[in-house]
């Protein structure tokens, strides 16, 4: 074999798994332009014949995606801000802070990851339903408030900050909050971004809790009422695409924005660990 | 406010949710499992009744229970080695110096990763519709009669299995990826200078260097792959004749269609266990081919 013949051929795969890859997603977009009933002929069509924003006009003001995106948007945003709070707080103290029984309740944190989130899920539905928070963005977002995966990633990477630089601000006068915001911080910044995009699309992507705490349409997040729409609508394929576009645009726009961030978490969490 | 208050002010927040929304949850799950839990229970505690184990025999005894755990088994022993290898392959494209552009087919092959589940089930169903799909567009182009991927029993768990590879390799490739940039190149340098061909130089040198990142990979997906549920609600709702039904869709189904949450609860603790079972089984079978 020689050597221009090799490089075809590993770059000829690559190019085919991208195309694998990416072309359901460029198709969806494709589809939802469509005229109603046109993705249902043979052959497939990969372009649509007249573009239209009609399935899209039916999806907002019939189907009432606006208000499940909104809803996607808050429940992502709300978890994401509180959780990093949270976790960077809880991370930097097992990492930093010296007390009692610390890494006692750090292993133990770590026990956790290894029950799977559904073997509490009904307990937790019902004491959803007992503190009233059953059907409202609280739902979801207050279970997910902190997360053992957060506090591990930061304290992973809070580790690596001087014990000096902490010892010296402290003979200085400076209090223990001081220290956090002021010098620890700054520092765990990569950190946050990458916990920030983390937490963002694990929420907006999360599908069995948000079926299950949220019932009712008027609190759904996006999946959760794509999921009700293509039950109804299987026989609609335009209508579904324009649905799957509007719920996949937000998370992919987040993730080719910031994605070196995402992998690096990606690899913090699991390689390392 | 000395170290010790300010650790417990950083820590307590954080830990009164997890413990609250967490650890509370997981063993009230025990007791709750142990109880006839129901839509009367919801209605007034008073109808509650300790069952015992009752709940667990009831499930063992239920043909569904173990369609569905045939069915999980066949998404895990399929799916996961199909998964991996799909990883592996495109790690080691990625990772070969023949490469170019990587950054931007590594973004490519990553992307199906971060969509949502749901939505993307949803582009499947139509890819894999039985005639307007493209899937069998292309089969027919090869000569291949139109299969009924989501309505033959037969297809349908192989056409979830497809539609997870497509959705999940690219996560354990980013991982192999990173594992791969670790093996020294004067070694497979030092193996080709010794006559080994690319074959050999990936059995004898790559692949024992990758298997500590094999089997972490192997034991993230196979728990992963254990919790199927999102892929059949979209595509299939479990049909047809219940091949897709995997232990966490029937669970679903007992707790919220049926309301029998004593019993599901039952079932989500079978699965934990399960899954517990299984990956200790891989991380002694990983240990004791020497490396990890």
């Amino acid at each position: 074999m020689n050597r221009r013949w090799q490089v075809f051929a590993v770059n000829g795969a690559l190019v085919g798994l991208a195309v694998v890859a990416l072309f359901p997603l460029l198709w969806m977009l494709s589809v939802s332009f469509m005229q109603h009933g046109e993705a249902s002929t043979y052959p497939p069509p990969l372009l649509p014949s007249k573009p239209t924003l009609a399935n899209y006009h039916e999806l907002f003001e019939r189907a009432g995606m606006g208000r499940y995106l909104f809803n996607s948007a808050i429940v992502a945003t709300f978890t994401t801000l509180f959780s990093l709070a949270l976790n960077l707080a809880a991370g930097y103290a097992f990492a930093k802070l010296r007390f009692a029984g610390r890494e006692r309740v750090f292993q133990s944190l770590l026990g956790a990851l290894l029950i799977p989130a559904q073997v509490g899920m009904i307990p937790l539905f019902l004491l959803m339903k007992w503190l009233g928070l059953v059907n409202s963005y609280g739902g979801v977002v207050v279970p997910a408030l902190a997360s053992v995966f957060g506090i591990y990633l930061v304290r992973q990477y809070a580790r690596s900050i001087p014990d000096d630089l902490i010892e010296a601000a402290r003979i200085d006068g400076a209090g223990e909050l001081r220290i956090f915001a002021a010098i620890v911080l700054p520092l765990l910044k990569p950190i946050v971004v990458t916990l920030a995009i983390f937490t963002f699309l694990a929420s907006w992507n999360d599908f069995m809790w948000p079926l299950i705490v949220l019932s009712d349409q008027a609190w759904q997040t996006a999946p959760v009422a794509l999921a009700g729409l293509s039950r109804e609508h299987v026989q609609d394929n335009e209508l579904m695409m324009a649905g799957s576009v509007v719920t996949l645009v937000p998370v992919l726009a987040l993730f080719f924005v910031l994605q070196r961030h995402y992998i690096e978490g990606l690899l913090l969490g699991s390689v390392k660990g | 406010m000395n170290e010790r208050r300010a650790a417990w002010l950083f820590t307590a927040p954080a830990l009164l949710v997890i413990g609250l929304f967490f650890f509370v949850p997981v063993l009230a799950a025990f007791v709750l499992s142990l109880t006839d839990f129901d839509l009367y229970a919801l209605a007034d505690l008073h109808n509650l009744r300790f069952v015992g184990l009752g709940n667990y025999f009831d499930v063992l005894r239920a043909p569904l229970f173990w369609k569905s755990l045939a069915n999980t088994f066949y998404f895990v022993g399929v799916g996961v080695p199909l998964s991996i290898a799909a990883s592996l392959g495109a790690a080691l494209l990625l990772d070969s110096r023949l490469a170019r552009w990587k950054g931007v087919f590594r973004t490519a092959l990553f992307a199906p990763v971060v969509t949502t589940v749901v939505a993307v089930a949803v582009i499947w169903r139509y890819l894999l519709h039985t005639r307007y799909g493209l899937v069998n567009y292309l089969l027919a182009k090869i000569g291949i009669a139109p299969i009924d991927w989501l309505g033959d029993p037969h297809w349908s768990m192989p056409a979830i299995i497809l539609f997870a590879v497509w959705k999940n390799f690219g996560y354990n490739m980013v991982i192999l990826l990173a594992a791969l940039q670790t093996v020294p190149a004067e070694l497979r340098e030092a193996a080709r200078i010794d006559g080994a061909n690319a074959l050999q130089q990936f059995r004898h040198i790559t692949l024992p260097l990758l298997r500590p990142a094999l089997l972490l990979v192997t034991i993230i997906t196979v728990a992963g792959y254990f919790q199927l549920f999102a892929e059949p609600y979209v595509m299939t709702r479990g049909d047809p004749l219940q091949s897709t039904v995997s232990v966490l869709y029937y669970m679903y189904e007992e707790g919220f269609k049926w309301w029998s949450l004593g019993r599901a609860t039952a079932i989500a603790f079978l699965l934990f266990a399960l899954i517990l079972v299984v990956t200790r089984v891989l991380v002694r079978f990983g240990k004791r081919g020497g490396y990890a």
